[in-house]
């Protein structure tokens, strides 16, 4: 029934990786996307920002490090990933200290960007 | 117009699944076509059947479980999330049913719009 439909979808993350599961749970859905062969971005804001800092170690907290898994999302053709300017500012962030390439867009853009989309799931 | 739901927290903790309810129950009232409910994160939680509110509260599981039955609504419920969470064939109340994330990615792309409740 779906067949040949491609929608664009956007997930937006917005909480840091670990203090609940919606980052966790919200990379399901997108690797799970992956396979309907959907227009999938990604955007990264507010502490969601925290999801894509480089040099994670979770054993402290014995919770999985699933970092690693955004560096694999390329491999899925997921390569749309937006990361809002302001959230890295006010964590004292910069594009450097993230571990996937991304594309900063300043919270107006991004704005644009999200009305641009059909879908817009947030997590 | 086609509606798909997605209820991300769960009973009585939030008020997303009270939301998710009354926007459907409008909805439905209305004529429009709520096309399927997919229950993930603790939303998991609105489908136990081991759920016993106090007598003079909202049963919120048996409440979907009616809109269901009244409606053929399909209210689907994440396999990850709801073993992560202990819900599982046995404890599942009627009208509802365990299946995979491509319900939800297959409900989006199907409805005209997918309206999530939750933080």
């Amino acid at each position: 029934m779906s067949e040949g439909v491609v929608k664009k979808f956007m997930f937006v993350n917005r909480k840091s990786p670990y203090g609940t599961v919606y980052a966790l749970e919200s990379l399901e859905v997108v690797l799970i996307s992956a396979a309907f062969d959907q227009d999938v971005s990604l955007v990264f804001m507010d502490d969601g920002v925290y999801q894509l800092k480089k040099g994670q170690q979770t054993k402290g907290i014995e919770n999985k490090n699933f970092s690693p898994t955004y560096r694999a999302l390329d491999g899925y053709d997921i390569e749309k990933l937006y990361v809002e300017q302001e959230s890295l500012d006010a964590r004292g962030l910069t594009e450097d200290d993230l571990l996937v390439d991304v594309t900063v867009l300043s919270k107006a853009d991004m704005g644009k960007l999200m009305d641009d989309m059909d879908v817009v799931l947030s997590f | 117009m086609k509606f798909a739901i997605m209820i991300n927290e769960g009973p009585y903790q939030h008020q997303a699944t009270d939301s998710a309810y009354l926007f459907c129950k409008a909805a439905l009232d209305k004529g429009h076509e709520i096309r399927r409910v997919f229950f993930y994160h603790d939303g998991v939680n609105n489908a136990s059947s081991l759920t016993e509110p106090p007598q003079d509260d909202r049963n919120i599981v048996a409440r979907w479980s009616k809109l269901a039955e009244e409606h053929k609504l399909d209210l689907v419920v994440c396999v990850a999330a709801a073993l992560r969470r202990g819900i599982q064939e046995e404890n599942l109340a009627p009208g509802f049913r365990i299946s995979g994330l491509g319900q939800l990615v297959e409900a989006g792309i199907e409805a005209d719009r997918l309206v999530t409740f939750g933080d």
